[in-house]
């Protein structure tokens, strides 16, 4: 356990920094570039240095291939209900404005919802990605070939 | 708004959203789920929904340039997103939906025979991405937005070819060479709509047609013209950009060849029919020049080519991979005629192909999931194991030579016809000449299922042989009939497809 000691070390102290960081660029994208695309980006990133350093197998622990799953379908799936939910209001398909009674606060919750969602896939998807790639195991064995 | 006509009232409001909304959401459970069967319901109530709207839209549209649109989000067009209904996407939303659920009966088995138990809920999820995607192309008034579905479908698409690898790994390759080129064929069509939305400044179709048609000779524009053609032509395998269809047909799952033949570039072919006389106009002597001089001598080249090529292929799926390369060049002729007659003979062929294309593949799936049977030669002798499925087959070999009371005949009738009004009589021998080519490589499928004595043990693992589930026959016989229906009460597919012809050459100005 004591190999790589530094890299470890400054790696549990990264995770948390990369994390607040993606965060930061999500909430922070309607006054400076980004939104949730990036920061989707950012938070896999933390997920996958902590595998590079500590192996998929303590990344798996952390977040399980099935949650990845879960969690990429149900993204789209907050994306999708936001606008059923202005259907249901009778308003047309992702017309935030039934969310609430002040039009410009409603457009802003729906586009936070909607962010929210895409955050969630986002990241899943490039964690179920580097989960796919790096988990793969050769197909062909050596006698094969 | 129209009238409802058997959907409430407040639904029939919004069916042009629901129509691509249900898939997508209902998409997104399919993929959370582990069961294969839960992620197949709700693919059969989507396309179930799907339909309905369709067929709701469609009545909505019968009348003279009706035409049904939806602001999406409450944005009004031309700022915000449009979908758009008329006449002619809504013969092609009937089609794609209608086609959809046959595909879907017969998708239980064969799926569930082909893939994975535990990928079978992903594809699942995959196919109804691909089946918004192509719903929201034939819905959607928004060139941007067109470009936004055409790649989500084909991304589903990808996916759903790849998942053949468990029968052939070429499955991979087909699909990768599918991606590559279906990536650069979306890429032409994004950058033409750059260059559209840089002379006009709008990105809603209708807009665009009114503010290009204020502008004549505008070479942006023109160039733009070209770059969609090519980006879209490379999607509905228009000749010689048709390189990815060959291979992705004959390896992906029996299911996805069927729903993609019937669809796919029925889809693609519906875009290239809106920006050539909807979007652009017909007066314009660059798209007409385009259409007499470009795109004519393609689609015979590929009636021709094709077929050619289909008669030398061992595969089954892959023969009929390449006559469908050649009945696209049949639509894009009738297309290149730029006359009403040829644009709806177009469209009649379109709708007729989807059906007997549908019944074909079917029936080559049902073959490949009793004996496991894909090459032309292990067809021998099925006539005389499984006769009705075989029949079946008959007769969408047969609506595809164009023989006299099947479907095929019809749309071949009409195209011969638009063409001698247009005075081509060479392409009525193109015509004539690649139905004969038709001919031969359908009689050589159909003498050795018919001319053979029944095969004693199939090629499925361990010999044994399966019957045929009634999931595979009702939906087989539905098109076969279909092709026997239509080809004798044509009244109602032509109709449809002149209305489609009308709402493409005199929409947009409505």
């Amino acid at each position: 356990m004591s190999a790589h000691l530094i890299l470890r070390v400054v790696a549990k102290l990264l995770i948390p920094l990369i994390l607040i960081f993606g965060f930061y660029v999500h909430f922070h994208a309607k006054y400076a570039p980004g939104g949730a695309f990036q920061a989707g980006v950012i938070l896999a990133s933390a997920l996958i240095l902590y595998a590079l350093i500590f192996g998929m197998d303590a990344a798996r622990k952390a977040v399980p291939p099935w949650a990845a799953r879960v969690v990429l379908a149900l993204g789209a799936f907050i994306f999708a209900a936001v606008g059923f939910v202005s259907l249901f209001f009778g308003e047309n398909f992702l017309d935030y404005n039934v969310l609430l009674p002040t039009d410009y606060r409603a457009q802003y919750l729906g586009i936070i919802l909607v962010e929210i969602g895409v955050l969630m896939t986002v990241t899943a998807v490039i964690i179920a990605i580097f989960y796919a790639f790096a988990g793969r195991s050769p197909e062909i064995t050596d006698e094969d070939w | 708004m129209t009238d409802a006509y058997f959907l409430p009232a407040a639904i029939v409001a919004h069916a042009p959203a629901l129509l691509v909304a249900v898939p997508l959401i209902l998409s997104t459970v399919a993929a959370a789920i582990p069961s294969g069967r839960a992620a197949w319901g709700l693919a059969f109530v989507s396309a179930m929904v799907a339909l309905l709207c369709a067929i709701e839209l469609f009545l909505g549209t019968r009348g003279e340039y009706a035409i049904i649109s939806y602001a999406m989000g409450g944005w009004e067009p031309p700022y915000g997103i449009e979908f758009r209904i008329d006449g002619l996407n809504a013969a092609l939303l009937l089609l794609l939906s209608s086609t959809g659920l046959l595909a879907l009966l017969f998708a239980l088995p064969s799926v569930a025979d082909e893939i994975d138990k535990r990928k079978q809920s992903l594809f699942y999820a995959a196919f109804l991405l691909c089946f918004a995607g192509l719903s929201g192309v034939a819905a959607t008034g928004d060139a941007f937005n067109l470009f936004v579905f055409l790649e989500i479908s084909s991304i589903g698409t990808y996916a759903i070819i790849a998942m053949g690898h468990q029968n052939d790994r070429r499955a991979l390759t087909a699909s990768f060479n599918y991606l590559v080129m279906g990536t650069i064929g979306a890429t032409f069509f994004v950058i033409g709509i750059g260059f559209l939305y840089m002379a006009t400044g709008t990105l809603n179709m209708a807009d665009i047609a009114q503010t290009i048609a204020a502008q004549p000779g505008n070479r942006v524009v023109e160039v733009g013209f070209a770059f969609i053609l090519v980006g879209v032509g490379l999607k509905a395998a228009l000749f010689p950009l048709h390189l990815w269809l060959p291979n992705a047909y004959a390896f992906a799952p029996n299911f996805v060849t069927t729903f993609l033949a019937a669809t796919a570039t029925k889809v693609a072919f519906y875009v290239i029919i809106r920006f050539s006389f909807d979007v652009f106009s017909i007066d314009s002597g660059f798209v007409q020049n385009t259409l007499t001089y470009v795109v004519t001598p393609l689609a015979i080249s590929g009636m021709i080519v094709a077929s050619l090529q289909a008669l030398f292929q061992s595969d089954a799926r892959r023969l009929l991979a390449y006559s469908s390369v050649a009945q696209v060049g049949y639509m894009l002729l009738g297309l290149g005629m730029a006359t009403a007659a040829g644009v709806a003979a177009g469209s009649l062929h379109l709708l007729n192909h989807a059906l007997m294309k549908g019944a074909l593949f079917m029936a080559l799936g049902a073959f490949a999931y009793c004996y496991g049977v894909r090459r032309i030669d292990d067809l021998k002798g099925l006539g005389q194991a499984m006769p009705f499925t075989s029949a079946a087959f008959t007769i969408g070999a047969l609506s595809l030579i164009g023989v006299p009371f099947t479907a095929g005949f019809v749309s071949k009738f009409y195209l011969i016809q638009a063409a001698l009004d247009n005075d081509w009589w060479w392409a009525v021998v193109a015509i004539l000449a690649a139905s004969v080519l038709a001919v031969f490589y359908c009689y050589r499928m159909l003498v050795t299922i018919w001319v053979n004595p029944a095969p004693t043990e199939g090629l499925l693992p361990n010999g044994h042989i399966r019957k045929v589930p009634l999931l595979i026959t009702v939906p087989l016989w539905v098109l076969a009939l279909a092709n026997l229906y239509f080809g004798t009460n044509a009244g109602f597919m032509v109709d449809m497809a002149q209305t489609a012809a009308q709402a493409a050459i005199n929409g947009g100005v409505s």
